[in-house]
């Protein structure tokens, strides 16, 4: 489960701007659970942006926009209405909108920003609480994960800004490390914390290591 | 002797030391470095050059603290780790050290969040912590984090900072110890206002004999208006201002608070000097650096040991 919002309207405008017409796709998966993109979301930009003078040449909302061949074979049915528009706007999460740029040869916009994945790797839905790291630290932190949770993924926290269980950054934020203590406290292991925690290795991880190990 | 520190000199002589902070400009003006570097010169042992604090930008401490020594000071450069990863953090340990300085604050820094660039990326590479061990490293093994030797090592005496007043509480003196193992020589805390919740960290300190380990300055700070007390009090995370302190400065009239905001600041020197364990104060007061000379000669802190760096 892919977890997205709509970019705010000025933003998708913006993208838009100098374009006269626009086919839009959507989503019946995540997109229509998140009511990002489903079938009334499409429906709303059809008309918002035929209000803000754009000609829609056509939309559809697709079952699953992440399965790859079903995309390119429901979109072949919109052949002419898609070469007829200047751009196609995509109503979901960032993972749908490649998968629409890898089957047709126009430009594609994105209309929603991708918040979370909410637990696609496992059944614990909500929250974010792996990052994919490729070297777990779990181990140290009495299994609870302050790269995933701790605003500044300090290994040998928690910082001077932790205060009454809430995280400096924002008082919606739990204060991971707090969490951390506490359990740690509970289950008589507390002096787990005591050692020093080395520099992580990043080369491994999604965002520092090399792209190209995760696509064979 | 690790380093040839000012600091770490009189911190060995067993006096009890003086160091403040300057705040470099958001702008490219050495003359605002030098300006305040006079006022506070022979009046403390040391002076933190503050890095990008709450997360604005500004000049670079490591700039700043050329211009500060060139005016006569020791300057404590400070390092975050939200700005640099771990090669760019060990290339300004090399150049600082290159460049004279021998001191070095060890910060994970305030979050992009709360400065003038809240979209920026924080890095955060490595934590306080891990700096200092990379820092100590660096220093008394000669070698990269990645484990290479280099031929000249970087002599810095190493701080960190810790915030008795932080939840949880329980946890803080066993993160000081982390700290101390770590390598850290001194610490400099976040600002005293509940000198009672101080003193009852410092007795956990004790208790772990970390105060032995490591050289601790307490902060202090001058309140200059009963609504910068209320902003720290309400607004500034970690911080713990304790009712009685806000209604001292309203009891007085408000051309007065500035005065009596003074006083208070040398009252709470006083009370931290009879701790078991404390080994010197750290004033700051970003932008009314003209009021440090005062506290210090009125705390009975002067004349400073003749700097030698």
């Amino acid at each position: 489960m892919l977890i997205s919002e709509q970019k705010p309207l000025e933003e998708i405008l913006s993208y838009l701007d100098g374009e006269k017409s626009i086919f839009v796709v959507g989503c019946k998966g995540c997109a229509e659970g998140w009511g990002s993109g489903g079938e009334k979301q499409v429906a709303e930009m059809r008309s918002t942006l035929q209000e803000k003078g754009k000609a829609i040449t056509g939309s559809v909302v697709v079952d699953m926009l992440c399965d790859a061949a079903l995309t390119r074979l429901k979109l072949k049915s919109y052949r002419k209405e898609i070469a007829a528009a200047n751009s196609v706007l995509v109503l979901t999460d960032g993972v749908g909108v490649q998968t629409v740029a890898e089957v047709v040869d126009k430009v594609v916009h994105p209309g929603c920003n991708t918040l979370s994945s909410g637990g696609a790797h496992a059944e614990w839905k909500e929250s974010e609480r792996c990052l994919e790291c490729g070297d777990c630290m779990l181990e140290f932190t009495g299994g609870l994960c302050p790269i995933a949770r701790c605003s500044k993924h300090l290994l040998n926290g928690p910082c001077g800004g932790s205060q009454g269980g809430k995280c400096e950054v924002d008082p919606s934020i739990p204060c991971v490390w707090q969490q951390i203590v506490d359990h740690l406290a509970k289950i008589g292991q507390l002096g787990k914390l005591e050692g020093l925690v080395a520099p992580k290795n990043w080369s491994v991880s999604l965002i520092s290591g090399p792209p190209v190990k995760r696509f064979s | 002797m690790k380093t040839k520190s000012n600091l770490e000199r009189v911190l060995e002589s067993k006096i009890f030391a003086v160091t403040s902070e300057l705040g470099p400009p958001q702008s490219a003006d050495a003359e605002v470095i030098r300006r305040k570097a006079k006022i506070l010169k022979g009046h403390v042992d040391a002076c933190n050059v503050t890095d990008g604090q709450t997360a604005v930008a500004r000049m670079s401490s490591w700039a700043a603290c050329v211009i500060a020594k060139e005016e006569g000071l020791d300057p404590i450069v400070q390092m975050t780790c939200r700005d640099r990863n771990r090669i760019a953090l060990q290339m300004d340990v090399l150049g600082i050290a290159a460049l004279g300085m021998n001191n070095m604050l060890c910060l994970t820094g305030d979050h992009q969040k709360f400065g003038n660039h809240p979209s920026a990326k924080g890095v955060y590479d490595i934590d306080s912590i891990q700096l200092v061990k990379m820092v100590k490293d660096m220093r008394d093994e000669k070698k990269f984090q990645c484990g290479e030797v280099m031929t000249v090592e970087p002599h810095l005496f190493i701080g960190a900072a810790a915030n008795p007043f932080a939840d949880p509480f329980e946890f803080r003196a066993a993160r000081l110890g982390k700290k101390a193992a770590a390598g850290a020589d001194f610490i400099q805390t976040q600002i005293v206002y509940n000198v009672d919740k101080f003193a009852e960290w410092m007795k956990a300190v004790r208790d772990k004999g970390l105060h032995e380990k490591v050289k601790i300055l307490p902060a202090v700070a001058p309140i200059k208006s009963v609504g910068a007390a209320r902003y720290m009090k309400t607004r500034v995370p970690g911080m713990d201002v304790p009712d009685g302190i806000v209604a001292r400065l309203q009891g007085v009239p408000k051309e007065q608070v500035p005065q009596e905001g003074t006083k208070l600041c040398i009252d709470i020197i006083n009370q931290l000097r009879e701790i078991e364990g404390v080994a010197g104060i750290h004033i700051t007061a970003i932008e009314w650096e003209e009021i440090v000379p005062e506290i210090v000669e009125a705390a009975g802190l002067l004349p400073r040991p003749k700097l030698s760096t």
